[in-house]
């Protein structure tokens, strides 16, 4: 087996001295850590290496020699260096040397007692392998190769391959802790920090964070305890606190906070980490808040928006459709079947409409008018179909009711759209994810489309249940209840004549109420389609690790996910040098293990499934149902 | 000790191995790809331009042709930046490990080591691919669970496909570092 030699390459233009490290015997390599220059003392630099070995646990010994000729070869320097390995007896022992002008190192491994084979004679083959001293230090190995019980003395066994090597870098820290121009009893060439640049500012902050994080943890607990209270777990208010996305983002700030200020140390690197990026990413949030915050609150920017979102501002609209609520009612009323006559004049109300909404210049989007448009729309010939007349114009006329009732519940609430919205926009002190917990107000003011959907759905499902139920009829079968599974069964010729006289009626009507529900799931999916981004939006800024991408970005060693190897230049009869690297870990395997959880509220539809409840008229609500499969 | 053969790929495009010995215990095989060559690449970039030219003449819109020099641009870089390798490495260091490295056109690199604990053996197997029979190159991991299970299969030169007889000169030379004595007789 080749023998290798870890050399930090701080240490190669050290002076001559003993070669500092641990043997790997497994692995038939030493890392060398450290080199202890010319003049000591012998019993000092064992007493040195045994004060080590005990605050780090880690097997220091003086592996051998090197050898740093500035000058003319001197034959005393060698006899003396070869003296040593009498004192320091190790096995192998090494003996580096590096030549003046000359790239090439020498290298030999000499095995004092009696080689076990006979054909290696007392030497061994080995390669040269450098490798930087502080990023083998401060990078952390992906995945984790170490194991919980690490800090219980001889850990060794736990590690293995190259992960051995990081490991004695890393735990051998007390022996970089002498310093370069210490006059010491024992003198050490190794990598050392370049100081820690004294800040006050950065001290005075970690003598405060004890005690600002205790104080935080205090208020955040009885923020938590109060939200505890059992006023909040009555029916109607645990529910609506359940599905409102504001109240699902406020609680996960405070998970968020309260794990940011826990008193508790961070017990390993991952959970650290993890408090990282968490404080990173709440920062990044209630910054982003609050530009969002002063923008909004600048210049009455609140009033333009509550105009916007309210959607019929406009009373004349809605007046207009009183007159023609007013008309159809009528009409109802007496019970005659609209005519062919009617489509002119509602041709014409449109037109009227539509003029005076382009005299108003307004560009804004008055959703409820569109919706009567629709309506209007639907209750005539739809691209050129041909509805069932009498069903038609029923559920137009249901539906344009309650958009009339809407029409009213909005111009109830206008004068407070703009004071909720200004207390909405305060919320965005506590970050930009609150804030844009806007989805819920979406979801208000389109409770109509809702309303809506429900209804055509429902409708829908009825009739394809019933349709169903009636074709096994018509096929001399029916469903079991009891056995979960279709039955054949004989039926008398009356029970026939219904269901087959039941089953046309529902086939004949099935397009025009298939058209409703048609329309009206396509503008649901837009609402939960925006909605759905929102929530995505919310969840990005929740979840990316920006701590940990910002380490990638800035030190691509703290994260490694490995090593690789250069082969340095090479000259025959010499051993071979490679150059050891940090591979760094890559962006998609960053943001995969330091994702953050972010508040998993949603519902995951796959895209069969989905399709499968929108064709038999099954309701999708834009969060999970209780009885949901996880996934 | 360097030198240089010329193999052909599972499609009969010229491949260049070059086999660099440094040691007895460490060898490296570094297969070249034929470059992008300029005549692909002007056909596809006159193709999209004149699709994008046909279609500004139905819609009498400018934006068309901006977006087509735009997509022209951002494709070429993402194909030389994530896509086209030109150089696939294998570094066999005995008793430390083997690195593969493949090297993108534009000069990004990307490195995978595997230390020689995990390696099982290298093995030459053969893969349905499309509507052919392939052979490449494999390295076997070993399961940490079962001493005799395979945990993984790692692909040698997955972008290059060289065909079996440049796969045997690299096996040899492989056995002959993970299995001294025997390489000599084991053929695949």
């Amino acid at each position: 087996m080749v023998l290798k030699a870890f050399f930090p390459t701080c240490c190669a233009s050290a002076d001559s001295g003993l070669l500092v490290g641990r043997w790997v015997p497994e692995q038939n390599s030493a890392v060398v850590l450290a080199v202890v220059h010319f003049p000591f003392i012998p019993i000092q630099v064992k007493e040195l290496l045994a004060q080590v070995q005990q605050a780090s646990g880690v097997g220091v010994a003086v592996l051998g020699t090197w050898c740093h000729r500035r000058q003319e070869p001197e034959e005393s320097l060698g006899h003396f260096l070869e003296g040593l390995g009498a004192i320091f007896s190790h096995e192998p022992w090494l003996q580096l040397c590096r030549e003046r002008g000359s790239k090439f190192w020498s290298c030999k491994a000499t095995h004092r007692q009696v080689p076990t084979s006979p054909s290696a004679p007392g030497e061994d083959q080995v390669m040269l392998i450098f490798y930087d001293q502080r990023k083998v230090l401060l990078s952390q190995l992906h995945p984790p190769t170490a194991l919980p019980d690490h800090q219980a003395g001889d850990a060794t066994a736990s590690t293995r391959g190259l992960a051995a090597v990081f490991d004695t870098v890393a735990r051998s820290e007390a022996l970089f802790r002498s310093d370069r121009f210490d006059e010491g009893l024992v003198r050490l060439s190794h990598w050392q920090s370049e100081g820690v640049e004294a800040s006050i500012l950065v001290e005075l902050a970690k003598q405060a964070s004890g005690p600002v994080c205790l104080l935080m943890a205090y208020l955040l607990s009885l923020i938590s305890a109060a939200s505890t209270c059992r006023v909040f777990k009555l029916w109607p208010l645990s529910f609506i606190c359940s599905k409102l996305s504001t109240c699902e983002q406020l609680r996960h700030r405070l998970e968020q906070l309260t794990f940011i200020f826990s008193t508790q140390k961070a017990e390993n690197a991952s959970q650290l980490m993890r408090k990282a990026n968490t404080l990173v990413s709440v920062l990044l949030d209630v910054a982003l808040g609050l530009t969002l915050l002063s923008w909004l609150h600048g210049k009455d920017r609140i009033g333009q928006l509550a105009d916007a979102l309210v959607p019929v501002a406009d009373p004349s609209s809605a007046s207009s459709v009183v007159v023609y609520w007013a008309y159809c009612g009528q009409t109802g009323l007496c019970g005659q079947e609209p005519s062919q006559a009617e489509c002119p004049w509602l041709l014409r109300v449109a037109q009227l409409r539509g003029r005076r909404k382009e005299s108003l210049g307004a560009g804004k989007e008055w959703v409820a008018e569109e919706l009567q448009h629709l309506l209007q729309w639907l209750m005539g010939a739809p691209a050129g179909l041909k509805m069932n007349r009498a069903l038609d114009q029923v559920l137009g006329r249901f539906f344009l009711y309650h958009i009339h009732l809407w029409i009213s519940y909005i111009h109830l609430m206008s004068p407070f759209i703009e004071r909720i919205l200004w207390h909405m926009g305060l919320s965005a002190c506590l970050g930009l994810t609150v804030a844009l917990s806007i989805s819920d107000i979406i979801a208000l003011l389109t409770f109509h489309i809702y309303c809506f959907y429900v209804y055509g759905a429902r409708l829908y499902c009825l009739k394809i249940c019933g349709l169903s139920s009636l074709w096994r009829l018509f096929r001399g079968k029916k469903w079991n209840v009891l056995r979960q599974r279709v039955d054949s069964c004989s039926y008398d010729l009356d029970q026939l004549f219904i269901g087959t006289l039941l089953f046309t009626i529902l086939v004949f009507l099935l397009p025009t109420t298939a058209l409703y529900y048609l329309v009206f799931t396509l503008l649901r999916l837009l609402v939960v389609t925006v909605q759905g981004l929102i929530h995505l939006l919310v969840d990005l800024i929740n979840s990316l690790p920006l701590y940990a991408l910002g380490l990638r970005l800035c030190r691509p060693y703290r994260l490694s996910a490995g090593v690789k190897f250069q082969v340095l230049e090479h000259e025959a009869g010499r051993p071979l040098r490679l150059l050891m690297q940090i591979n760094p870990l890559p962006y998609n395997r960053v943001v995969h293990t330091y994702r953050l959880p972010s508040c998993g509220c949603h519902p995951k539809h796959s895209w069969g499934s989905l399709c499968r409840k929108l064709f038999f008229g099954e309701l999708i609500y834009p969060w999970r149902q209780r009885g949901d499969k996880q996934d | 000790m360097e030198d240089e053969l010329s193999f052909s790929d599972i499609y009969g495009g010229r491949l260049a191995l070059q086999r660099r010995y440094y040691s007895p215990s460490c060898r490296e095989f570094c297969l070249s790809c034929p470059r992008l060559s300029l005549r692909s690449l002007t056909a596809v970039t006159c193709s999209v331009w004149l699709a994008a030219y046909g279609l500004f003449t139905l819609c009498e819109n400018s934006m068309i042709l901006s977006a087509a020099i735009f997509i022209t641009l951002i494709g070429l870089l993402g194909y030389l930046h994530f896509v086209k390798i030109d150089q696939e490495t294998l570094l066999i260091i005995d008793s430390l490990g083997i690195q593969m490295t493949s090297s993108y056109a534009s000069g990004k690199e990307s490195t995978t080591f595997i230390e020689m604990g995990k390696v099982k053996d290298v093995i030459i197997n053969e893969a349905i691919y499309m509507q052919k029979v392939i052979y490449y190159l494999c390295i076997l991991l070993n399961d940490p669970m079962e001493p005799n299970g395979i945990s993984q299969v790692v692909p040698v030169f997955p972008s290059a496909k060289p065909r079996l007889d440049c796969l045997i000169e690299v096996y040899r030379s492989c056995q002959e570092i993970l299995a001294p004595g025997k390489a000599t007789s084991t053929s695949p």
